[in-house]
C-alpha cells in the first residue's frame, strides 16, 4: 500500500487545522451557512435528513487493517455503530456531529487518511478493479497509477473549481470491474504489442439524469504520458464544458455536444502542447510508486486444493461460498476472497463497529494485511492462501459475513435514498432487503445465476441503476414512491445502458415485478449457461414487457 | 394549508423544529403549526433569523396535517426526517419516541 511520506502528512494536518479553525468560525458566527457549505463540502462534510453526513475517501477502495480499526472506533465513538461503503469505494458516517467532525478528521489523519475530495466539483476519489494486484487476469497492477492520480488531482489549483465534479477509475484487466466505461475518464492498462505499458482512454462516460456510455478517444496512450493526457482531457473540459447549467456540467454533455471526432482533435492539441512538459512522468517515479504496490511475499501453500476438496466435500455451505465469493489469484495457492456486506435482508454495504474490528483481525491473519472495498459495496480480502479458506469462512460466518453471494441476485446495490438523503425521491434500501429476502435461498439464487440488481432512490444514481441487469429508480409521483424498472444494463466491458420497461410500480408491486421478470427469464433462457443479460440481450424486452403488462392490455 | 418550520441545528446536525415561543424543538409532536397565511409569514420569518443567528440551518417549511391528533407532513421525506430512517427503527427519533411510550 501506498505510506504517506513527510509531505503528504504534513499536508493533511494542516487541512485538519484549517477546517478545525474553520468549524470554530462557523459556531462562533463568524461564518454564515453560504459561507462554510463549501468549505465544508470540501472536507466530505454534507447534510443529510437526518444529521451530517461524513463521507471519507478510501483512495482506489485499498484499505489496511489499521485504518479498518480506525474506523471501526470512529462508527463506535462518534457516530451510531455503522458504516456505509458506498459505490464510489468510500465510506460515509450517516450521524457525525459538527463539532466533532475536526476530531475524526485528525484521527483520521493518524492512519493516513482524509476526506478531501470527496465532494464538489474537483477530481473525485479514483476508483479501480477491487482484485488490482491479486486477479490471475490482470495485465499490471492498475493502483500505482491510481495513486499517481491521486497525487497529481489532489488540491490541482487548476481542478479545483471544474464545471462538475469529476470521476476518474482505471482497470488492469480485460474483465472491466471498475466499471471505466461510466466515469469521466476511463482507464484501460493494458501492453501493447511490443510488451509496453500504456492505457486505453475512455472519455465521457457517467450515469445521473443523462446516463452515457464512455467514448474510446485513444488505444494506447504510453504510461508516461498518463498525466500530460489526463491534463489535456481535464483542459479542454475545463475550459469548454458547460458552467450554465448544472444538468448539462459533466463531460458526458461535452463529448456528446462536441462531437467524439472533434473533442478528440481538441484533447490531442492540448495533449501535443503538454506532451514533452514537466508532467510527463519520468520511469524512475512510475517504478518508485510501483514499490509501495508490490504484491505481499506470499508463502507457498500447496496443500491448499487438498484442505478444499476436504471442506468442500464435508460442508456444503463452504462449497458454495467458495464457487460464489472466491476469486481466482494470479498465485494458484491463494485467492481473493468476497466478504458480502450483503447478508439477507441487510442495508448493502453498511458494515457494523464490531464487523469492521473483526475484519481486521482476519485481514491479518489470513489475508495478508489487505482490504478492499469494492464498487459493489462489499468488502475483499485480495490474498488469502486457499489452505486458509474454510477456517476464513467459519470466522466469517461468526460475524454474519458468511453469505455466498456475489454476483448473484441478492448481491444488490443500492444507494442510501430517503432513509438518509436529502436529494433522494424514494428509498432505495427497502426494496433492496425485500428482493433480498424473497430470493433469499441459496438454491434460488444459484438457479438463476449472474444477475446484478441496482437501486437508485433519484435521478442522481448513485446506485447505479442504468447499468444494473435489472435497474430500479425511485420517484416521487403524486407524493408516493414508485419504481421505474429498467433491464439490460451492464457496467462490464461493452457497457450498457439499461432500457425502461413501461409504467413504475408501487412499493408493494416492486419485488413481485422483479420476480416477474427473473420467472420470465429462467422459462425463456437457452440453458443454464445463458445468463440475465445474455437472454435480455437476445429475447430484447418484449417478453419481459408481456409478463409484467400484458394481461393489463387484454383486460383494456 | 398547514405548515410548520423544520431545520439542522447547526451544532450537530440533529432535525428539530420550530416550537411554541420560537424555541427548537427536538420532536416534530412539539412543533408550532401555522393555520393561516399570517402566521405562516411569521414562522418562516422566525425560521430565518434562527438561520442568521447561526442557530439552525437549512429552514423550510412543512405542509403538515393533523392525523389522530399528530402532526404529520404530507411528504414521505419529511416523515422520515421526523422519525428516523425506516430501514432503523431502533436509531434516531422513532426510538426516543418508541421508548417514551413504552415507559
Amino acid at each position: 500500500m501506498y505510506r504517506y511520506d513527510e509531505f503528504d502528512h504534513a499536508f493533511v494536518q494542516a487541512r485538519v487545522a484549517e477546517f478545525r479553525d474553520q468549524v470554530q468560525r462557523r459556531l462562533s458566527g463568524e461564518l454564515t451557512e453560504d459561507q462554510f457549505k463549501p468549505l465544508r463540502l470540501m472536507n466530505g462534510v454534507y447534510l443529510q435528513l437526518h444529521a451530517y453526513m461524513l463521507r471519507i475517501a478510501i483512495p482506489y477502495g485499498s484499505l489496511s487493517p489499521r485504518q479498518m480499526r480506525k474506523l471501526a472506533h470512529i462508527a463506535r465513538t462518534y457516530d451510531k455503530g455503522y458504516g456505509h461503503f458506498t459505490t464510489r469505494q468510500n465510506l460515509q458516517f450517516h450521524w457525525p456531529k459538527l463539532v466533532d467532525i475536526p476530531r475524526v478528521l485528525e484521527e483520521l489523519a493518524e492512519v493516513e487518511m482524509h476526506a478531501i475530495q470527496t465532494s464538489g466539483n474537483c477530481i473525485r476519489n479514483v476508483t479501480a478493479d477491487h482484485f488490482a494486484g491479486a486477479a490471475a487476469d490482470e495485465v499490471a497492477d492498475p493502483r500505482p497509477y491510481a495513486e499517481i492520480l491521486r497525487q497529481w488531482s489532489s488540491l490541482h489549483p487548476e481542478f479545483s473549481y471544474l464545471p462538475r465534479k469529476f470521476k476518474i477509475a482505471v482497470t488492469g484487466a480485460e474483465r472491466d470491474r471498475a466499471a471505466i466505461e461510466v466515469h469521466d475518464i476511463g482507464l484501460h492498462l493494458k501492453k501493447n504489442a511490443e510488451g509496453a505499458l500504456g492505457f486505453a482512454v475512455f472519455v465521457g462516460g457517467g450515469l445521473g439524469r443523462t446516463p452515457m456510455v464512455a467514448k474510446k478517444i485513444r488505444d494506447f496512450l504510453p504510461e508516461q504520458d498518463l498525466l500530460s493526457y489526463v491534463t489535456a482531457i481535464l483542459r479542454v473540459y475545463n475550459l469548454n464544458g458547460r458552467r450554465d447549467n448544472k444538468y448539462k456540467a459533466r463531460i458526458k454533455i461535452l463529448v456528446h455536444e462536441t462531437g467524439t471526432e472533434e473533442l478528440t482533435a481538441q484533447v490531442e492539441k492540448e495533449f501535443a502542447a503538454l506532451k514533452e512538459s514537466e508532467l510527463k512522468l519520468p520511469d524512475a517515479d512510475i517504478r518508485a510508486i510501483e514499490t509501495y504496490f508490490a504484491p505481499p511475499k506470499l508463502k507457498a501453500r500447496p496443500e491448499g486444493d487438498a484442505t478444499v476438496s476436504k471442506a468442500v466435500k464435508a460442508d456444503p455451505g463452504f462449497a458454495d461460498w467458495l464457487r460464489r465469493n472466491a476469486h481466482t489469484h494470479s498465485n494458484p495457492d491463494y485467492a481473493s476472497v468476497t466478504v458480502s456486506l450483503k447478508g439477507i435482508g441487510e442495508v448493502p454495504g453498511d458494515a457494523t463497529d464490531v464487523q469492521m474490528d473483526a475484519i481486521a483481525d482476519l485481514a491479518e491473519q489470513y489475508g495478508n494485511d489487505e482490504i478492499r472495498v469494492s464498487h459493489e459495496q462489499n468488502l475483499i480480502l485480495p490474498h488469502v492462501a486457499r489452505a486458509d479458506l474454510p477456517a476464513l469462512h467459519a470466522a466469517l460466518v461468526e460475524i454474519g459475513l458468511a453469505t455466498s453471494n456475489a454476483g448473484l441476485i441478492t448481491d444488490i446495490i443500492a444507494c442510501p435514498g430517503l432513509d438518509y438523503c436529502a436529494l433522494a425521491n424514494a428509498r432505495s434500501i427497502p426494496v433492496a432487503q425485500e428482493i433480498s429476502q424473497r430470493f433469499a435461498t441459496q438454491a434460488r439464487q444459484d438457479e438463476i445465476g449472474d444477475l446484478q440488481i441496482k437501486i437508485s432512490g433519484c435521478i442522481n444514481a448513485c446506485g447505479h441503476h442504468h447499468v444494473g441487469h435489472i435497474g430500479i429508480l425511485g420517484v416521487e409521483k403524486k407524493g408516493a414512491e414508485l419504481y421505474q424498472v429498467t433491464l439490460g444494463g451492464s457496467a462490464r466491458e461493452g457497457s450498457t445502458i439499461g432500457e425502461i420497461i413501461g409504467r413504475g410500480f408501487a412499493p408493494n408491486e416492486i419485488t413481485d415485478a422483479v420476480e416477474t421478470i427473473v420467472d420470465t427469464y429462467l422459462a425463456k433462457r437457452e440453458n443454464r449457461d445463458e445468463t440475465f443479460l445474455d437472454a435480455y440481450r437476445r429475447l430484447g424486452p418484449a417478453p419481459f414487457k408481456e409478463a409484467l403488462y400484458g394481461h393489463e392490455a387484454k383486460a383494456a | 394549508m398547514m405548515k410548520i418550520v423544520a431545520a439542522n441545528r447547526l451544532t450537530d446536525g440533529e432535525t428539530v423544529w420550530l416550537g411554541a415561543g420560537d424555541r427548537w424543538v427536538d420532536t416534530i409532536d412539539a412543533a408550532h403549526v401555522a393555520r393561516d397565511a399570517e402566521d405562516e409569514a411569521r414562522i418562516e420569518a422566525a425560521g430565518k433569523l434562527a438561520l442568521a443567528a447561526n442557530i439552525v440551518i437549512d429552514v423550510t417549511l412543512v405542509d403538515v396535517e393533523i392525523a389522530e391528533g399528530r402532526i404529520l407532513p404530507k411528504r414521505l421525506r419529511e416523515r422520515i426526517r421526523a422519525g428516523g430512517p425506516s430501514i432503523h427503527p431502533e436509531i434516531g427519533k422513532q426510538a426516543r419516541s418508541a421508548a417514551q411510550h413504552a415507559a
